[in-house]
C-alpha cells in the first residue's frame, strides 16, 4: 500500500499544489515534505529490502490484457527510489532559495513533483507496459521542466528537442517491451527477468534488444543522441541538478541494469552497449574541456560519465555490473552537488561563463571548498567517491580474462587505452572547472560583488559533498550494504550470489592504481598544457554535429510536411473533389483488377420493351443538362426531366413508394432551386479551360464506368441465399399490421432510423430559416417579380383544400398501399409553397398566421412519444402495436401505433419543408409586396 | 437490350454527368451535379435489390410472402429515406451558397474569383 503512496503521492501533491497555488514558501514546504516523507519511509524499509525481500503491491488494471497496476521494490529499485527522493528533497530545499519571485513557483513544484512521481513509477513498476507508461510521463514532465521559462527561446527549443529525442526513444522502448512480452508471454517483470535464456534464443531477440536499447540510449544521452542534454541546460539550475545528474538521464542506465538478467550475456549486447558507451565516454570527455559555460561543461561531463556506466554494463561481467551500480550512485551525488554549485555561482555573479569567472575562492570560500570536494569525486581523486568506482572499472578492463572472450589481443589493449584517454580528459575538465572559476586571477568584469549564499542554499551541496567524502573514505560502512543488495537485484532480478569483491581505498600497487595516477597527472598536465599552448578561452568550442543534424532533419521534415499539406490542401474545392473521385475510382478498380471475376452472372435478365422509352428520356435529359449547364434555368428544367425519368423507372421496376416520393421531392427541389436561382447568377461564366474540362471528363467517365460495371455485375447475379428481406415480407402483415412492406420497415422495423432522419430534416429546416432570418442579400438585386399571374393565384388557392384531401388519403393508405407520412407531408408542403409563390408571402402570412417551426417540434414529439409509449407496455422503444377497429358505415380502419409515428413524420416533413422554402422565397419578395387581386 | 443493361448504363451516365458537374467552379453547378449524382446513387442502391417488374413489395392475400413473388423491400426503404435527406442537404447547400455570395460577391466554390 505504501508503494502506491510512494508513486502516486507526488502526483497527487502536484495536482494539489497546482490547484491551490500557494505562496512560494508553502509550495516548497509541501513538495519538500512529500519528498522527505518518501525518503524516510524508504529508509525504514531498507532492512527488509536488504535481506532480499521484494516488497510488492498490485491491483488488477486491465485483466483482459493481463495488465496489473503493480509495484515491486527490490534492491535496485530501492537504490533509485532513494536517489530520487533524497536528492529530490535537497533540490527542493535549494530551489526554495534559488528561484526568484518573478517565476510561477507553484507550477515549478507541481512539475517537479510530477516528474518525481513518474520517476518513482518507472523504477518500482513490476510490469513492462506500466514501466513504459511512466517512462513517457517522465519525458513529458521533463519537457515541462526544461521549458519552464516559457519566455525564453532556448528553453522552448531545448525542451522540444529533449521531448523529441526521448519521446521517440520511449516509442522504441514501448515496441521493445511489447516484443519482449511477446517472447516470454507475459508483461510481468518477474517472468521476464527469469527468462534470460529463452529470450536470448528467440529470433526476435535482436529487434527487441535494439528497440529497448534505443529507449535507454536516448534517455541517457548516449552518442549519437547525446546532443539534447547540453541544450536542455536552458532549464533552471535546480532542474538540471535533479534531472541531468541523478534522475532523468539515469533512467537509461537503470533500464540497462533492470533488464540485464533478461537481455544481457550475449554477443550483441556486449558489442552494441560497450561500443556506444565507449564512444559516449570519449566524445563527452573531450568536448567538455572546450566548454566555456559551467553548465555546458557539466552537461558534457554527465554524458561522458553516463557513457562510462553504459560501458560497464556492456562489458557483461558481474563485477562490472557492481561497478556500474556503484558509479551510478557516486555520479549522482557529486554531479548534483556540482550543478547546484554552478547554480550558486551563476546566482551570485550573474554569469556562468568561465572566461569571465576568476578567483572566486577568496570571496566564496564555502562554495569553493564544496565544489572542490565534488570535483574530486568527478575526477576520481583518491579519498573521494568517484575514485573507488573508477578503480573498479580499471580492474575490469585490465584483468586478463575479462575481455578475452569477446576481443582479440589487440582489442584487449586498445580498449583500456581508449578509456585512459577519456579519463585523462575527464581530469582535465575537472581541473579546468576548479582552476578557472576559483583560482586563476583576481575577479574582474563581474556585475555584482559575489559572496557565499545563505546557509540553506549551500547546505544541500554540503550534504552531498560530505557524502562524497564519506563514501570515499569509509566505503565499507557507508556504501557496501546498499551496493550489495542493489547489485544482486541488478544481476539476478532479486537476491542472488555476488562476485567476491572488497571495497577498499588501498589494494596495493597494481595496474588500476597506476592508471589512476597517470590519469590524474596526465589530465592536470593536459589542462595546463592546453591553457598555455592554445589558450582555452579563445577556442570557440568543438562542433558537435548531432545537434545540427537534428535541426536540419527537423527543418527538412517540416518543409516536406508543409509541401505535402499545401499541395493537397490548397483551398480549392475542385482540387479536393478531383482527388476524392480519383481515389474512389482507384479504390474500385484496384480490387477488381487484381482478382479474377466474371463481368456477368447467371441471373435471368428482364426484358421490358417499354422501359427503353424511360431510358432514352433519362439519358437524353442527363446529356442535355450537362451540355446546357451554363444556362442555369434551362439546365434546371432539364434536370427535372431526369428526375421524372428516374421516378418512372421506379414505377416500372416495382417500387411505387419510391416513384411517388421521388416525384414529389423532385417538385420541391425544382421549386427550391428556382427560388435560389433568383439570388444567384443566371449563367455560369464562360472560361477557357478545355484542358481541365477534359481531365475532369476523364475522371467522371471512369467513375461512371465503375458504377455501371458494378451495377451490371450485381444485377446479373441472383440475390444472396440468406437475406433479411424474406423476414420483412413474411412478418409485415402479421407483426407490422400493414401490407406495404416498405412503409412498415420505415415506420416500424427501422423506426429509430426514421426518427433520426426526420430529426435531420427538422434541423435542416430550422438551419435554413435561421440562416435567412432578417437576411437582406446584398450584391446584385434579384429581378423584380412581375405582377402575379392570375392563373397561378387562382389555381394555387383552389389547390390547397384538394391537396389536404390527397395528403390525408396518402397518409391513411400508406400502411397497406403506396403512400405514407413522407409522401403526404410533401403533398401538403407543395400546395402551401405554390400558394406562397403565387400570392406572395404577405398574403399567405396574413391568412395562415402559421409559424411552421412548432410543426417540426410537434412532429418530433409525436414520433418520440409514440416510441416512449411502448415503454408503458414493457416493450422496447418504438415497439409497434396495431388493431383494426370496426366503425359502422366505414368498415375496418387500420389503426396501428406506427400510424401515430407516421403522423410525426408527416408533421415534421411539412414543417421543415415549408419553413425552408418560405424562407428562401421570402428573399425575392420586395419589401412591400403588392396585394394580389382579391378573388 | 435487357433492363439490367439499361439500368447499369443509366447509372453510369448519371454518375458521369454528376461527377463532371461537381468538378465545375460555381456552386450552383456543383449542386446540379450533386443532384444528378444522388439520382445515380439512389438507383444504384435500389438496384442492389435486383430489378423486377410487377412485383411491388405490397403483400397480397393468397400470394406467398417470399422473394419469389415480391421484390426486395429493404433497398427501397433505404432509398426512400435517402431521397428525403438529399433534398434537405440540397436546400441547406443552396442557402449557404446564397449567403456566401452575398458575403463574398462571388458564387465561386472557393469564395473568391480565380485570377484570370
Amino acid at each position: 500500500m505504501m508503494l502506491f503512496a510512494l508513486v502516486f503521492g507526488p502526483l497527487v501533491a502536484a495536482v494539489l499544489v497546482l490547484l491551490a497555488a500557494p505562496g512560494r514558501r508553502s509550495a516548497a514546504w509541501a513538495a519538500g515534505l512529500v519528498a522527505l516523507g518518501s525518503f524516510g519511509w524508504l529508509l525504514t524499509e531498507f532492512d527488509t529490502v536488504a535481506t532480499g525481500t521484494i516488497l510488492r503491491h498490485s491491483v488488477s488494471w486491465l485483466p483482459q490484457l493481463g495488465l496489473t497496476l503493480g509495484f515491486r521494490l527490490d534492491g535496485l529499485a530501492w537504490l533509485f527510489a532513494a536517489l530520487i527522493t533524497g536528492i529530490g528533497a535537497l533540490i527542493i530545499l535549494y530551489a526554495a532559495w534559488y528561484m526568484s519571485d518573478g517565476d510561477p513557483i507553484p507550477r515549478f513544484y507541481a512539475y517537479l513533483l510530477t516528474f518525481m512521481g513518474a520517476m518513482l513509477g518507472v523504477v518500482v513498476s513490476d510490469n513492462l507496459i506500466l514501466m513504459a507508461v511512466f517512462w513517457e510521463l517522465t519525458s513529458v514532465a521533463s519537457f515541462l521542466l526544461i521549458g519552464y521559462w516559457t519566455h525564453r527561446d532556448d528553453a522552448r527549443g531545448g525542451a522540444r528537442m529533449a521531448l523529441t529525442i526521448t519521446g521517440l526513444g520511449g516509442l522504441a522502448l514501448l515496441g521493445g517491451v511489447i516484443l519482449l512480452s511477446h517472447i516470454v508471454g507475459s508483461t510481468s517483470l518477474d517472468v521476464v527477468l527469469a527468462s534470460g535464456a529463452q529470450i536470448a534464443a528467440h529470433p526476435l531477440y535482436l529487434p527487441a534488444l535494439i528497440l529497448i536499447l534505443l529507449g535507454a540510449f536516448t534517455k541517457s544521452a548516449q552518442f549519437p543522441f547525446h546532443f539534447w542534454l547540453p541544450n536542455a541546460m536552458a532549464a533552471p539550475t535546480p532542474v538540471s541538478a535533479f534531472l541531468h545528474s541523478a534522475t532523468m538521464v539515469k533512467l537509461g542506465v537503470f533500464l540497462l541494469a533492470r533488464l540485464y538478467p533478461a537481455l544481457g550475456s550475449t554477443e550483441a549486447w556486449f558489442w552494441i552497449v560497450t561500443s556506444v558507451g565507449l564512444a559516449t565516454l570519449l566524445v563527452g570527455a573531450v568536448v567538455a574541456i572546450f566548454k566555456h559555460d559551467l553548465k555546458g561543461l557539466l552537461a558534457y561531463s554527465t554524458i561522458s560519465h553516463l557513457g562510462l556506466i553504459t560501458m560497464l554494463f556492456g562489458l557483461d561481467r558481474p563485477m562490472a555490473v557492481v561497478a556500474g551500480i556503484f558509479h551510478i550512485v557516486n555520479h549522482a551525488v557529486f554531479k548534483a552537488g556540482l550543478f547546484m554549485a554552478a547554480g550558486i555561482i551563476d546566482h551570485e555573479t550573474g554569469t556562468r561563463d568561465m572566461r569571465k569567472l576568476h578567483g572566486l575562492m577568496r570571496s566564496m570560500p564555502i562554495t569553493g571548498t564544496l565544489a572542490i570536494i565534488a570535483t574530486g569525486g568527478m575526477a576520481g581523486v583518491p579519498l573521494f567517491n568517484g575514485f573507488l568506482s573508477k578503480e573498479m572499472f580499471f580492474t575490469e578492463l585490465v584483468s586478463g580474462d575479462a575481455l578475452s572472450s569477446h576481443l582479440n589481443d589487440f582489442g584487449a589493449v586498445l580498449l583500456p587505452f581508449a578509456v585512459m584517454i577519456a579519463t585523462i580528459c575527464s581530469v582535465a575538465y575537472s581541473v579546468r572547472f576548479i582552476h578557472d572559476v576559483f583560482f586563476n586571477a583576481r575577479p574582474d568584469e563581474l556585475e555584482s560583488r559575489p559572496h557565499d549564499p545563505p546557509v540553506f542554499m549551500w547546505l544541500p551541496v554540503g550534504l552531498l559533498a560530505l557524502l562524497c567524502l564519506a563514501v570515499g573514505i569509509a566505503p565499507k560502512w557507508v556504501a557496501l550494504p546498499l551496493l550489495e543488495v542493489a547489485s544482486s537485484a541488478a544481476l539476478h532480478g532479486g537476491p542472488g550470489p555476488l562476485p567476491a569483491f572488497e571495497l577498499a581505498i588501498w589494494h596495493g600497487f597494481n595496474w588500476p592504481l597506476a592508471m589512476s595516477g597517470i590519469a590524474l597527472l596526465g589530465g592536470t598536465a593536459l589542462y595546463f598544457g592546453l591553457q598555455a599552448r592554445l589558450g582555452l578561452h579563445k577556442t570557440s568550442g568543438l562542433p558537435c554535429g548531432g545537434r545540427d543534424l537534428f535541426v536540419l532533419t527537423l527543418r527538412k521534415l517540416t518543409s516536406i510536411a508543409q509541401t505535402a499539406t499545401s499541395g493537397l490542401e490548397n483551398g480549392h474545392l475542385q482540387r479536393y473533389l478531383l482527388l476524392l473521385f480519383a481515389l474512389i475510382v482507384v479504390a474500385v478498380v484496384l480490387p477488381l483488377a487484381t482478382s479474377s471475376w466474371a463481368l456477368s452472372g447467371p441471373r435471368q435478365t428482364l426484358a421490358t420493351p417499354s422501359f427503353i422509352v424511360v431510358w432514352v428520356l433519362a439519358i437524353a435529359a442527363t446529356a442535355a443538362t450537362v451540355i446546357a449547364y451554363r444556362r442555369r434555368l434551362l439546365a434546371l428544367v432539364l434536370m427535372g426531366i431526369v428526375g421524372l425519368a428516374v421516378s418512372l423507372c421506379f414505377v416500372v421496376l416495382s417500387a411505387p413508394d419510391l416513384a411517388l416520393t421521388q416525384l414529389l421531392v423532385e417538385m420541391v427541389t425544382i421549386m427550391l432551386m428556382m427560388m435560389a436561382l433568383r439570388r444567384l447568377p443566371e449563367e455560369s461564366p464562360e472560361r477557357r479551360e478545355h484542358l481541365r474540362a477534359y481531365r475532369d471528363g476523364a475522371i467522371a467517365l471512369a467513375a461512371g464506368i465503375c458504377m455501371a460495371v458494378l451495377a451490371w455485375a450485381v444485377l446479373t447475379r441472383p440475390p444472396p441465399a440468406t437475406s433479411v428481406a424474406p423476414y420483412y415480407l413474411e412478418t409485415t402483415v402479421a407483426q407490422g399490421g400493414g401490407a406495404n412492406a416498405v412503409n412498415v420497415i420505415i415506420v416500424d422495423y427501422r423506426g429509430f432510423d426514421t426518427m433520426g432522419e426526420i430529426t435531420v430534416l427538422g434541423i435542416a429546416g430550422l438551419l435554413i430559416s435561421s440562416l435567412l432570418f432578417r437576411f437582406r442579400p446584398t450584391g446584385p438585386k434579384a429581378p423584380q417579380p412581375g405582377p402575379p399571374s392570375l392563373m397561378l393565384v387562382l389555381l394555387s388557392r383552389l389547390l390547397l383544400p384538394l391537396a389536404i384531401v390527397v395528403a390525408l388519403f396518402l397518409y391513411f393508405r400508406g400502411h397497406n398501399q403506396p403512400g405514407g407520412g413522407f409522401a403526404a407531408g410533401l403533398v401538403m408542403a407543395i400546395a402551401l409553397i405554390v400558394l406562397d409563390a403565387g400570392n406572395g408571402q404577405a398574403w399567405v402570412s396574413r391568412r395562415l398566421r402559421a409559424d411552421f417551426r412548432p410543426w417540426i417540434g410537434a412532429g418530433l414529439m409525436t414520433a418520440g412519444l409514440t416510441g416512449v409509449g411502448s415503454w408503458l407496455f414493457g416493450s422496447p422503444f418504438l415497439t409497434s402495436t396495431y388493431d383494426y377497429p370496426w366503425l359502422p358505415g366505414v368498415g375496418g380502419v387500420p389503426l396501428a401505433s406506427a400510424g401515430l409515428f407516421d403522423l410525426g413524420v408527416f408533421l415534421t416533413v411539412v414543417g421543415a419543408t415549408v419553413l425552408a422554402l418560405f424562407a428562401i422565397n421570402g428573399l425575392s419578395e420586395p419589401d412591400s409586396a403588392p396585394e394580389p387581386p382579391r378573388s | 437490350m435487357t433492363v439490367e443493361l439499361l439500368v447499369a448504363v443509366a447509372i453510369g451516365v448519371l454518375t458521369t454527368g454528376g461527377v463532371w458537374l461537381m468538378l465545375r467552379a460555381r456552386i450552383f453547378d456543383v449542386v446540379l451535379g450533386l443532384t444528378l449524382l444522388s439520382y445515380a446513387v439512389n438507383l444504384f442502391i435500389f438496384a442492389m435489390g435486383r430489378v423486377r417488374a410487377g412485383a411491388a413489395p405490397i403483400v397480397q392475400d393468397g400470394v406467398a410472402p417470399t422473394l419469389d413473388n415480391y421484390t426486395d423491400p429493404v433497398p427501397q426503404a433505404l432509398v426512400l429515406t435517402a431521397i428525403v435527406i438529399s433534398f434537405a442537404m440540397t436546400a441547406v447547400l443552396l442557402v449557404v451558397a446564397i449567403r456566401a455570395r452575398s458575403a463574398t460577391g462571388t458564387d465561386h466554390v472557393d469564395g473568391s474569383e480565380p485570377p484570370s
